[in-house]
């Protein structure tokens, strides 16, 4: 199994993300996150779909997508020629005695604080799923209390972009 | 009809489904109505001619404007899985766009099981069904159910309404995308208070659908390709499925089968779409297919896939499948090539395209190359035909063989019959032993293997095609799950006829119980054949129905009573053969196995791997 990187362009119109996630779910392939919103056109939306899945699945699992009706593209990015990011928010215990301790692994990582009482603080923090499992780690012997994530967002390096003709397809239909 | 590349619009208007470019020379209508009327103006405008259905309360609005159409015929039948079957049945005997309609809640899942036998044999489907009201939508109101989300995973697409201007547009839509590229079911969920409010009516109407743009046109390098190898092979098997069909290829397959002199096999879903007679045609593949058929594939240097999906029961094992053959597909539906078997030269778009190019491409390759010499490959096949051609046993308990009433069935109403079956022997027997020479007259239940499916499928086939003869062909527990459509059919003057083989039991349930659960026959019989209190005396039923019943038990007596069945127009028929419960169907590649073990009867495997 190998990792994969989906951006599926999809008409903004009720129920779509439900047919993409039935579909994942009904033909058995695992989805390690997902992430959906609005694109630069309002009739377009964007979900960014991680897959655990072989090639040939992989295959198969995009030519079923694209055979639903409101499906616009997909695109696989990998992850050279592509920027891919997760937000992650983690409440961590950190009292007068081991903050100093939390704040120093926060400012390794370039994370930043943006909750602070007396017994925790919440982290913010942006980057890949390796960067962010590795913050977790470290921040891990203080004590995390809750993890959430956004799902990865990615976007292709260069002056390309994918909207570009499914858009044309929107306005011309 | 000349015309070599019909766009897929083209397509639908000739087979029937008037797709809504078709009729956008018509003077623009511009009315005010309820969305009630909008529903059937709608319907009318994009050329249905018969609804299939039952009110009932949030579809009771559409009920009202339905009753003076004078372009809608609506058939009121006993259950919405009748209705969604009938329109199965329709559309597969006219090629046209099936049309049923169903209330909300119990109405609506009542019609889940035909919308997912539709989008399994790839049936042009709509299917209508009334939502609650638009506030009440997610309040658990009375009848309500989430039909959307119900059908989701076994429709083409779905909608529902709750805007009465979005009726013209979402009903246009969806008859194009259930008749055009792979066709399919489509739900149309129209909210009760969408039907109560006014609208203006407005067609023609463009449909938006951005993201469905089915690709009919065949790449021609492939196709080249395709060519190539067909001329080269050694042996050639073309492997026609139901997309030849649905695609109303037929004509074009067969100029195919001709010039490769290939050999031909005909899958559950295409029997018909080559002619039985045909001298290069094997007959069925499959777990019940002939053995040269079987045989043919397993040992092809090539197969030429057409509109087929190597299902499971066609494949047996799929790592044992034709080990040595390279693999031509093409389809219409790109995630069914490489879905289940690596494909050497993958083929996208309609089969009358795809056929209308190769067969001239292989033509030049003929020219350049000379034919094929496959006097070999056919010097194999025929000793298979020869020594394993169709045939059953008597039976051992002296009760009429099913077979034999089946053969003599075909024999009786002939290749011009439509002939409709259920699901279980007596849907491989009718496969196996009537004879097909014409597309569109063996309907069935392939890929969902739904009981019940023969008598509403027949009832839809009959209203598709009042001229021709349309029989039944079912079993005893089939019949018992729909059998109350003979009530829509007797009162609508659908005289359909039914041959009943009535094995008292479910056959083959039982026949799998005798072969792998050593004959511990768990809850398979039925009583309602010999030396049993009938529960029900069928013959009685059909009687009470308004239909004639006609018993038959004994050899002797078949052949006058399906002449006379045959004869009878003015009302159904039934015909109660009952016929010995021990028969099997062979052969048989047990599931899960290779199909290297087809066993052509109990225990005799051919001997082919010793022979090589």
């Amino acid at each position: 199994m190998s990792r994969h990187t989906l951006s599926v362009l999809v008409e903004n119109k009720p129920g779509v993300l439900t047919r993409v996630a039935a579909l994942f779910a009904r033909r058995a392939f695992n989805i390690h996150s997902l992430a959906v919103g609005p694109t630069e056109h309002e009739d377009i939306s964007r979900i960014t779909v991680v897959v655990d899945v072989d090639e040939l699945p992989l295959e198969q699992v995009t030519k079923q997508l694209n055979k639903l009706v409101h499906v616009l593209k997909i695109v696989e990015l990998d992850a050279e020629s592509s920027v891919q990011r997760q937000l992650l928010l983690v409440k961590v215990r950190a009292d007068a005695s081991t903050r100093s301790g939390v704040l120093e692994v926060v400012n390794l990582f370039r994370a930043h604080v943006v909750d602070v009482v007396p017994d925790t603080v919440v982290v913010e923090a942006i980057g890949t799923d390796a960067k962010l499992d590795a913050l977790v780690a470290a921040l891990e012997p203080y004590g995390v209390r809750e993890i959430v994530k956004s799902g990865t967002l990615a976007i292709g390096r260069g002056s390309r972009s994918i909207t570009d003709r499914a858009l044309e397809r929107v306005r011309t239909a | 009809m000349a015309q070599p590349h019909p766009s897929p619009a083209q397509v639908a208007a000739r087979s029937g489904s008037v797709a809504p470019a078709a009729r956008a020379s018509a003077a623009p209508v511009r009315e005010e109505m309820t969305g009630a009327q909008s529903v059937v103006r709608s319907l009318e405008e994009v050329g249905a001619e018969v609804v299939f259905g039952i009110p009932g309360g949030a579809i009771l609005p559409a009920y009202d404007p339905l009753m003076d159409s004078e372009r809608l015929r609506h058939i009121l039948v006993r259950h919405e899985q009748g209705g969604g079957h009938a329109a199965s049945g329709y559309a597969h005997a006219t090629g046209k766009v099936g049309v049923t309609m169903a209330t909300s809640g119990p109405g609506a899942t009542n019609l889940v099981t035909p919308i997912a036998d539709a989008n399994m044999d790839s049936i042009p489907m709509v299917a209508i069904t009334g939502q609650v009201g638009a506030a009440a939508i997610g309040t658990d109101a009375f009848q309500e159910a989430d039909i959307v989300g119900i059908t989701m995973p076994i429709t083409k697409h779905s909608y529902l309404v709750t805007d009465p201007a979005e009726i013209p547009r979402t009903i246009a839509e969806a008859f194009h995308i259930a008749s055009t590229g792979r066709p399919g079911p489509v739900l149309v969920d129209i909210a009760k208070s969408a039907l109560q409010s006014p609208t203006t009516f407005e067609w023609p109407t463009e449909p938006h659908l951005p993201g469905y743009h089915p690709v009919t046109r065949p790449h021609g390098k492939q196709v080249r390709e395709a060519a190539r190898l067909l001329a080269t092979a050694r042996r050639p098997v073309l492997y026609v499925g139901g997309g030849v069909i649905r695609a109303g290829a037929w004509e074009g397959v067969r100029r195919l089968v001709d010039v490769s002199g290939a050999a031909v096999v005909t899958t559950l879903m295409a029997r018909g779409a080559v002619p039985d007679s045909h001298p290069q045609h094997l007959g069925m593949p499959g777990m019940h297919g002939t053995v040269p058929a079987v045989a043919a594939l397993q040992k092809a240097d090539l197969i030429v896939a057409l509109g087929a999906r190597f299902d499971d029961r066609v494949t047996g094992k799929l790592s044992s499948f034709a080990p040595h053959a390279a693999i031509v597909h093409a389809d219409i539906d790109p995630a069914e090539i490489g879905k289940n078997r690596e494909v050497d030269v993958p083929i996208v778009g309609d089969l009358r395209e795809v056929v209308a190019e190769l067969v001239p491409a292989l033509e030049a390759e003929h020219a350049k190359n000379g034919l094929p010499d496959l006097a070999a490959w056919w010097h194999q096949i025929d000793t298979w035909r020869e020594t394993y051609p169709l045939g059953y046993t008597p039976t051992a308990d002296g009760l009429l063989a099913p077979q034999h009433v089946i053969s003599r069935l075909g024999e009786i109403a002939g290749s011009d019959a439509v002939y409709v079956s259920g699901v279980g022997q007596h849907q491989m027997w009718a496969a196996q032993f009537i004879r097909y020479e014409q597309p569109r007259t063996w309907i069935n239940s392939g890929g969902l293997g739904t009981m019940g499916y023969a008598v509403p499928a027949a009832m839809g086939a009959k209203v598709g095609r009042p001229d021709a003869t349309v029989w039944a062909v079912d079993g005893d527990g089939c019949f018992q799950m729909t059998n109350q459509e003979l009530a829509t059919c007797v009162i609508n003057e659908i005289p359909i006829k039914v041959a009943l083989v009535n094995n008292s039991s479910l056959g083959m349930v039982r026949q799998w119980q005798t072969l792998f659960y050593d004959s511990r026959y768990s809850n398979t019989d039925l009583h309602t054949g010999h030396g049993t209190q009938r529960v029900p005396d069928f013959v009685k039923l059909a009687d009470a129905y308004g239909c004639v019943g006609i018993r038959v038990e004994h050899e002797s007596e078949v052949d006058d009573a399906l002449r006379r069945a045959n004869e009878i127009d003015d009302r159904p028929v039934v015909v109660d053969l009952t016929v010995s419960r021990d028969a099997m169907v062979w052969p048989m590649v047990a599931a899960g196995v290779s199909n290297d073990d087809i066993q052509y009867a109990r225990g005799i495997s051919p001997a082919w791997d010793r022979e090589e």
